[in-house]
């Protein structure tokens, strides 16, 4: 790592403050960025620790489930709140890394970075989130813009993510043998913006829609609705642990099996 | 250059680190705790694992200022002030659990935070889950998984439900 | 109440666990000397390229850097010797390009060494090797042995022509051929041994250190034999005599075979403390550690099997080519030949065999032994090919390999290709195999799975593998450049407790236990007044080291006779005290005893009076109880069994499971059998990872394609059942202690066993042969390509 200035905040106006110098990184739960910044992919001035900013903490209201940014994925897994309105989004977060990496990582590092393998982005685009910032609402829609990239501006710091309740929802993913990152994941929601079905870890661009299977559940929620819809292997990634046509084909079989876990 | 203070293994330390310093080499090479271990660099093999306020962290993925004002537990720090072995410590050596030890002070770490967090009981599929992020090349797994399931009981005072066996 | 029973067969709990549970192994890199530098190594990232001499000078200015050395600044160091010349077919040696400990204006493979930089911190060192600006030009380069061996292929080494090491064969051609033409049957398969990386978990450190007041060495390395690396890096790389370099292997965590080699970065710290004056310490990252440590396996093979109309073996014909990466490593040269052509016989009587190897230079890492080394890659070509061959002839596979065993009444059994196995009984571990893995009742099992919608197979092989290397002439005679005998030192102190150093090493194997239940068994003492030390130049007389199963059969036995001259030195002190004739002494549990009286000493009241001279027989024998022994083995040992594996495939993903996994061996005479259950339990964890997870892939130039954990699939607690682990031993005949060595069995029987059951659960796909890894994408390519229209056999 090269070395930088370690800066720990207690005010999101302060974390701004420090983040509008451009050479300045922002960190949350670190699962992404100190690995990064350990293969020194990255040369920060110096880096920003979120932690002190009392973005944690989990409420449901309404129709809604807001989950703080620093918020960490062990704790969204065990929320007895977030099991009960978005089961999917519990076991999604349950499901991410290891169980060490889920004691740190936190759903506002996730979404902030996008990295195409990860679970998160999957369901805030299925269930079409909000993504709050210290300066505004993004919705989830505008929100991903293709692998590492996202809506968020130079020193703009996620808040929390709000997630409208769906009526169903599952995710399921094919974990990578090696890296155990999602090699693919689908999240099927059938939610106040409609039946959707994302897809991450499989796509040269991150997460994306499958307009497809959400046109066939979207007439009939069941499994045998997506038989003979194609899963196009252009745009897919390909490396030494499969060809873009068998991710292409995982994305079928994780998907009924997200719907099975839907219910 | 900044400083931070922790407690490890109850003892309260302020030490001097670089921005950059990881958890792992705070332990490592300025308090000495060689029983954490570095066997990799991209967060995958659970050798560094340490708890930090109670919970499985890998501590080469946390700068140790992140760590200001945590309590850190080693596995130096799991045995009793008379020198009684923690459960988990002492099924690993009666399951023969370990072979070379490197894994070893990592993978107990992230065992008992396992059993700590599933008091309700543990499958042994939930066991090799549970060790998803911990690498040994030694045991074939076997045996930790027995070690592991040993240990339940005798941490929580109770047997294992048995439909865990 | 009787005191425990710790020795021979004893499931005693590990000694050494105490330390390695609570966090206070000491392993190289926590060790820390006064004034410690940090080296960095600058490798390649290219796999073939040329460089002009590297400019230091603006490195050596930031802060902390001390010293950066190239190939220039080592212009008197030799390079890294090889330790067995093979010989081609026609006689003449194999090419033996140099290694250098830094490249010298050529890197040959990504990760080939090219400066060190020492600073004060490891941070810095690594900062400065950075801001070298090494000014390479790309070569042409070569990856895989079937490109390398093509005529006009790029030169790894331009003194060796066409990237041969050697042409090398064993066998009588004539006769095989002869066979193959009057054969009933004949079958060929062409197969792969994929290349595999050993990662064990404590990456690879080492630390030099100068002694300014005695121009004394000493290397700390994680090391499976610090002798030979004392003896390597001493006499042909540094030129420094062994008696002022000390080589210490404290606890290592983990090796493979991987941590056999002597390694540059041994000389370079060695080197460089001499040079700064202070202590330098290297200890890799784990990237370093995929592009550094030596690989394994990477063996492209085409078999060929001659049957009699009752299938019975005829013949067997092998060509193999080798990959032997950008240098020969240490050993590297002997495993695709006296490791792995001799054992092509397996535990089979086919009369004629005859194997030729092209060892071939790739711009890829060095290649060498890892667990089983040869072994491993004679196994899964004969299991895989008697496999098919079964299926080809329409023979049940279990009835076919019984029909070719060795009988257990053949011993000792000649093969034809030079081995001379001494004992073994492969119906017992074949029909105790299949009865713990129920093959008589897989049918049900594969129907069960096929109504859950899953695809179940089940697959054997029948083994044999050489241990306890080895006889130092035959090897000798063979090209090794090093004898292969083991040494133990047995102290046995004033009041009772004993020392024993022994030149094996352990880094996982359990010695400090094993080897301190042999010791109290044998002298009677307690298990708790016996240690063993190992792992240090300055304290063990000599050794060879750990690897290729041989501590116990080779280290055990020279304990054994280290303690027969302790028990008849003991046998003439207590003759003397007791006043008797010292053949009417016996020493049993412990006790010098009279026969056939009441008349005893224990081996402490001995020990005593030999280090207490009182009452003693001065005049014929000298004072003290410790005796030195040198054991040369006179064969090999040949532990084998039969391996069964079940796994279930989900057609849907194409991923493969082990359901059930069943190892039935056969060690020799078992001293600890929790530590011989874990040795196999590990071994099987390889195989399985060989078989269907592990993969050191390379693109067609050299460039590592699984460089981290992230792309190389290390087997983790999900990806592997429980296993079943079992023995059913014959001694061996010709060591004192009758053991054969456990260490690779695992890893070498397994392989296959997964493969067969593989293509057994896609017999309705008309597969033949799957390479390893069979991974999920490449199980759902065969099974998405549709069922073969073939009748299921049964």
């Amino acid at each position: 790592m090269y070395d930088f200035a370690y800066q720990k905040p207690a005010s999101v106006a302060d974390a701004v403050k420090l983040l509008a110098d451009p050479e300045a990184k922002p960190l949350a739960g670190g699962m992404t960025l100190i690995p990064v910044l350990k293969q020194r992919l990255n040369k920060p001035n110096s880096v920003v620790d979120l932690a002190k900013l009392g973005l944690t903490g989990i409420t449901v209201s309404g129709g809604t489930v807001t989950i703080g940014a620093m918020t960490t994925h062990a704790a969204v897994a065990a929320s007895a709140e977030v099991k009960r309105a978005i089961p999917a989004l519990a076991a999604l977060a349950g499901v991410i890394g290891d169980p060490a990496v889920r004691y740190r990582g936190t759903i506002g590092g996730s979404l902030a970075n996008n990295d195409p393998t990860a679970d998160y982005p999957a369901a805030a685009l299925a269930l079409g989130a909000t993504i709050k910032t210290n300066k505004r609402s993004i919705d989830a829609d505008s929100y991903f813009q293709g692998m590492f990239a996202t809506a968020l501006e130079p020193g703009e710091i996620i808040t929390a993510v709000e997630f409208p309740i769906p009526q169903k929802a599952g995710y399921e993913k094919f974990r990578n043998p090696a890296s155990r990152y999602a090699m693919v994941g689908v999240f099927v929601a059938n939610g106040p913006k409609g039946v959707r079905v994302t897809v991450t870890g499989a796509g040269q661009n991150g997460v994306f829609r499958h307009a497809g299977f959400e046109q066939a559940l979207a007439k009939s929620w069941s499994a045998a609705s997506l038989d003979g819809v194609k899963t196009p292997a252009d745009g897919m990634n390909s490396d030494i642990h499969g060809s873009a046509e068998y991710r292409a084909h995982l994305v079928g079989v994780i998907a009924r099996r997200a719907l099975a876990a839907a219910g | 250059m900044p400083q931070v203070s922790v407690t490890v293994n109850g003892k309260p330390q302020t030490v001097q680190v670089e921005g950059r310093t990881l958890l792992v080499e705070l332990l490592r090479e300025k308090l000495g705790l060689t029983g954490t271990h570095v066997g990799c660099d991209t967060s995958q093999c659970g050798a560094c694992v340490v708890h930090v306020d109670g919970r499985a962290v890998k501590s080469c993925t946390m700068l140790a200022l992140q760590a200001d004002g945590a309590k850190v537990t080693t596995i130096e720090g799991l045995a009793a002030a008379d020198g009684t072995l923690h459960p988990m410590q002492e099924m690993f050596r009666e399951h023969h659990a370990l072979q070379c030890g490197f894994c070893t002070p990592g993978m107990v770490m992230a065992a008992i935070d396992l059993v700590n967090t599933h008091p309700e009981g543990l499958t042994e599929e939930q066991i090799r889950h549970g060790l998803e992020g911990n690498l040994c090349r030694c045991t074939g797994y076997h045996n930790i998984v027995k070690a592991i399931a040993a240990a339940w009981p005798l941490m929580h005072g109770k047997s294992l439900p048995a439909a865990a066996e | 109440m009787a005191p425990p029973f710790e020795g021979i067969g004893a499931a005693v709990r590990r000694k050494e666990d105490q330390r390695f549970i609570s966090g206070r192994g000491t392993y190289t890199d926590d060790i820390n000397r006064p004034g410690q530098l940090y080296a960095f190594i600058r490798r390649s990232d290219r796999p073939h390229a040329k460089f002009p001499a590297v400019d230091t000078g603006a490195a050596m200015e930031l802060p902390g850097v001390v010293a950066i050395y190239t190939a220039a600044d080592l212009a008197n160091i030799g390079g890294l010797p090889c330790g067995w010349q093979i010989h081609n077919k026609d006689g003449s040696p194999m090419a033996e390009p140099k290694h250098p400990v830094l490249a010298e204006g050529v890197v040959r493979h990504v990760g080939d060494p090219i400066a060190v930089v020492i600073a004060e911190t490891r941070q810095q060192a690594k900062d400065a090797a950075e801001k070298l600006d090494i000014a390479f030009t790309d070569l042409p380069s070569v990856a895989t042995v079937s490109d390398a061996v093509k005529p006009g292929a790029p030169l790894v080494h331009d003194s060796v022509p066409g990237n041969v090491c050697y042409d090398w064969h064993i066998g009588d051609k004539a006769a095989v051929d002869a066979a193959f033409a009057g054969a009933a049957h004949r079958v060929r398969l062409d197969l792969t041994n994929n290349r595999l990386i050993p990662n064990a978990m404590e990456p690879r450190a080492a630390i030099g250190d100068y002694d300014r007041a005695t121009g004394d060495y000493t290397l700390y390395t994680t090391s499976q034999n610090p002798h030979v690396i004392r003896l390597l890096m001493g006499a042909f790389v540094l030129s420094l005599p062994e008696h002022k370099l000390r080589v210490v292997a404290p606890d290592v965590g983990g090796g493979f075979g991987s941590k056999i080699y002597h390694y540059a970065e041994e000389a370079i710290v060695t080197w460089a403390a001499g040079k700064l004056a202070r202590p330098v310490k290297w200890t890799a990252e784990r990237n370093e550690s995929f592009m550094s440590d030596a690989h394994g396996r990477d063996h492209v093979s085409t078999a060929e099997l001659a049957l009699d109309k009752d299938g019975k073996f005829l013949a067997l014909r092998v060509h193999t080519l080798a990959n032997m990466g950008a240098y020969l490593s240490t050993f590297s040269t002997a495993v695709p030949t006296y490791l792995y052509a001799t054992l092509l016989a397996g535990v089979y009587t086919t009369p004629v065999i005859y194997a030729e190897v092209k060892a071939m230079f790739t711009n890829t890492v060095p290649v060498d032994a890892y667990r089983g080394a040869g072994r491993p890659e004679a196994t899964f070509l004969l299991e895989r090919l008697v496999e098919v061959a079964a299926r080809d002839t329409g023979m049940d596979r279990v009835e076919l390999r019984r029909r070719n065993l060795i009988p257990r009444n053949a011993f000792p059994y000649q093969t034809p290709v030079a081995l001379q196995y001494d004992s073994g009984d492969y119906q017992a571990t074949l029909d105790t195999a299949l009865k713990h893995a129920d093959w008589a009742g897989f049918e049900a099992r594969r129907q069960a799975a096929a109504a859950k919608g899953k695809l179940r197979g089940i697959g054997l092989s029948t083994y044999l593998e050489a241990c306890g290397i080895a006889p130092s002439a035959v090897v000798g005679s063979l090209g090794a450049r090093a004898a292969l005998y083991e040494v133990a030192n047995v102290r046995v102190h004033p009041t009772g407790s004993v020392s024993v150093f022994t030149g094996t090493h352990s880094h996982g194997q359990g010695h400090e236990t094993t080897f301190a239940q042999l010791v109290s068994d044998q002298l009677g003492v307690p298990l708790a007044s016996v240690d063993v030390v190992h792992g240090d130049t300055a304290k063990i007389p000599f050794g060879m080291g750990t690897y290729g199963s041989r501590s116990l059969a080779v280290g055990g036995s020279a304990m054994v006779k280290a303690m027969d001259k302790i028990i008849a030195k003991g046998k003439k002190i207590a003759a003397h005290l007791m006043e008797a004739d010292v053949h009417d002494i016996e020493f049993k549990d412990g006790k010098f005893t009279v026969a056939g009286t009441d008349k005893s000493k224990t081996i402490g009241e001995i020990a005593l009076t030999a280090y207490v001279p009182h009452n003693y027989p001065i005049e014929e024998l000298e004072p003290g109880l410790e005796e030195t022994a040198f054991y040369d083995p006179k064969n090999f040992t040949f532990p084998g069994g039969c391996h069964v594996c079940e796994v279930e495939i989900d057609r849907d993903t194409g991923v493969v499971r082990v359901v059930n996994f069943t190892a039935v061996d056969d060690v020799g005479r078992v001293i600890n059998p929790m530590i011989v259950e874990g040795q196999v339990q590990g071994g099987v964890a390889q195989g399985i990872g060989q078989a269907l997870l592990e993969n050191a892939a390379y693109d067609a130039d050299g460039n590592l394609l699984s460089g981290s954990f992230m792309d190389y699939t290390m087997p983790r607690a999900d990806d592997l059942p429980n296993f079943h682990v079992a023995t059913e031993n014959t001694m061996c005949t010709h060591n004192p202690l009758g053991v054969k060595g456990c260490g690779e069995v695992g890893a070498i029987g397994s392989p296959p066993a997964v493969i067969n059951a593989v293509v057994d659960a896609l017999r309705d796909y008309g597969v033949r042969q799957i390479d390893m890894p069979a991974t999920a994408a490449k199980i759902w390519a065969i099974i998405n390509a549709g069922p073969h229209h073939r009748k299921p056999a049964e």
